[in-house]
C-alpha cells in the first residue's frame, strides 16, 4: 500500500497507525499523528485503519516564535 | 504580576524560541529574559533525525510554561488538528491560535481565527489569538471564549514596532479587563517598553532577541525595558501638550519684570 506520509509517498503494509508508528521506530518518541488532515489521539492509534492514498502526517516539538 | 487564564506571571515577556543560532545560546537568552513562557511550535518529525526528540528535551531543561502555537496554518480546519496534535504533544491547553490569511504579511485570517477559536474554546483549550488591533474581529474572539488577545505591532519579523499606536490605545481602552499581549513586529526594547507604558499587559517576540548580534544580552535589554515600561504605565504617565511648559517655578524669576509675561 502507498501512503503520503509527511507529504512524500511511502509504501507500508503497516495495518493501522500504531503499526505504522512502531514500524518507523516512533513507538516510544514524542509523537502526534493526523491522518487525512484530523488528528488521531495516541489512544486511538491501534484502531485507525490505513488505506491505500491516505495521508499520515507525524509532528514532533519544534521551536516556533 | 501578569494573570493569563488562571496562571499568575511575574515576567510580562513571553519569549519565542525560533532562530537561535544554537541550542545553548537559547537557553541563555531564556535565562537572560527572565520569561516564564516560551513559545514552541510543532513540525514534521524524520524517523532518522528525530530532531523533535532533542528539542523537547532542551524545553523540559528551561522549566517554562510552554505556549505551543499553530504557525504556517492557513484554514481553521489545519489550526484546530495542529492545535489538537499540539495538546497531545505538550500536554497543555494553551494554544496561541495563529490562522494565516497572506504569506508576505503573514496577516491574521480574521475569519478563520474566529471560527477555529470557536471550536477550540469549545473543546477546553485556553485560546490565546494572534491577531489585528480589528475591534469587530476582537469581540468575536471574546465572544468565542477567548480570555486573551494578542493583536500584533506590525508584521511578523518586521522589526516595525507598533504601526498604529491610536488602533492599539483603541483596543487597551475598549478591553480594559481582558489581558492584552503585544504579538509581532517588535524590533526594539523601547518598542516593547512603549507597548507596556500602553498598559498592554504582555509583550511577545522572538526575532528581536534570537537575531541581535548577541541575543543574551539583547534578552536582558528586553528584560529591563518592559519592566520599566510596566513601572511606568503603573506610575502614571504625563500627558503630552503642544507647547512649553516651565518645570522651574516662575515666581521669583530674578531680574523678572511683568513686560516679560506677555
Amino acid at each position: 500500500m502507498q501512503i503520503l506520509l509527511n507529504g512524500e509517498r511511502f509504501a507500508t503494509e503497516a495495518n493501522n497507525l500504531d503499526e505504522l508508528c512502531t514500524k518507523l521506530g516512533f513507538a516510544e518518541a514524542k509523537v502526534a499523528m493526523a491522518v487525512n488532515g484530523s488528528f488521531v489521539a495516541a489512544s486511538a492509534r491501534p484502531a485507525t485503519p490505513l488505506a491505500d492514498a491516505d495521508e499520515v502526517e507525524i509532528v514532533a516539538p519544534r521551536q516556533g516564535g | 504580576m501578569v494573570e493569563l487564564y488562571g496562571r499568575s506571571f511575574t515576567s510580562r515577556l513571553l519569549l519565542g524560541t525560533a532562530g537561535y543560532s544554537s541550542p545553548d545560546i537559547l537557553r541563555q537568552a531564556v535565562e537572560a529574559s527572565g520569561a516564564e513562557i516560551v513559545t514552541v511550535s510543532l513540525r514534521r518529525e524524520s524517523a532518522r533525525a528525530r530532531t523533535g526528540q532533542g528539542f523537547w528535551s532542551l524545553i523540559e531543561e528551561l522549566g517554562c510554561h510552554v505556549l505551543p502555537n499553530t504557525a504556517g496554518c492557513h484554514t481553521a480546519k489545519e489550526a484546530i488538528a495542529t492545535a489538537q496534535m499540539a495538546r497531545e504533544l505538550f500536554g497543555t491547553n494553551w494554544i496561541k491560535l495563529e490562522v494565516i490569511a497572506n504569506d508576505d504579511t503573514l496577516q491574521p485570517d480574521l475569519f478563520g481565527l474566529v471560527e477555529a477559536a470557536t471550536v477550540l474554546t469549545a473543546e477546553g483549550f485556553d485560546v490565546l489569538p494572534y491577531t489585528t488591533e480589528d475591534l469587530s474581529a476582537a469581540e468575536r474572539l471574546v465572544a468565542a471564549g477567548c480570555s486573551v488577545l494578542m493583536p500584533w505591532a506590525s508584521p511578523i519579523g518586521s522589526a516595525r514596532g507598533l504601526i498604529n499606536k491610536t488602533a492599539l490605545a483603541s483596543m487597551r481602552a475598549y478591553f480594559p479587563d481582558t489581558p492584552l499581549v503585544i504579538d509581532a513586529g517588535i524590533g526594539t526594547p523601547s518598542h516593547g517598553s512603549e507597548a507596556m507604558e500602553m498598559g498592554y499587559d504582555a509583550v511577545l517576540l522572538n526575532t528581536a532577541i534570537a537575531k541581535a548580534g548577541d541575543p543574551v544580552k539583547m534578552a536582558e535589554a528586553f528584560a529591563k525595558a518592559i519592566e520599566a515600561g510596566r513601572l511606568a504605565f503603573e506610575a502614571g504617565l504625563i500627558e503630552p501638550r503642544d507647547m512649553a511648559s516651565p518645570s522651574t517655578p516662575v515666581a521669583g524669576t530674578p531680574f523678572f519684570k511683568i513686560d516679560h509675561a506677555s
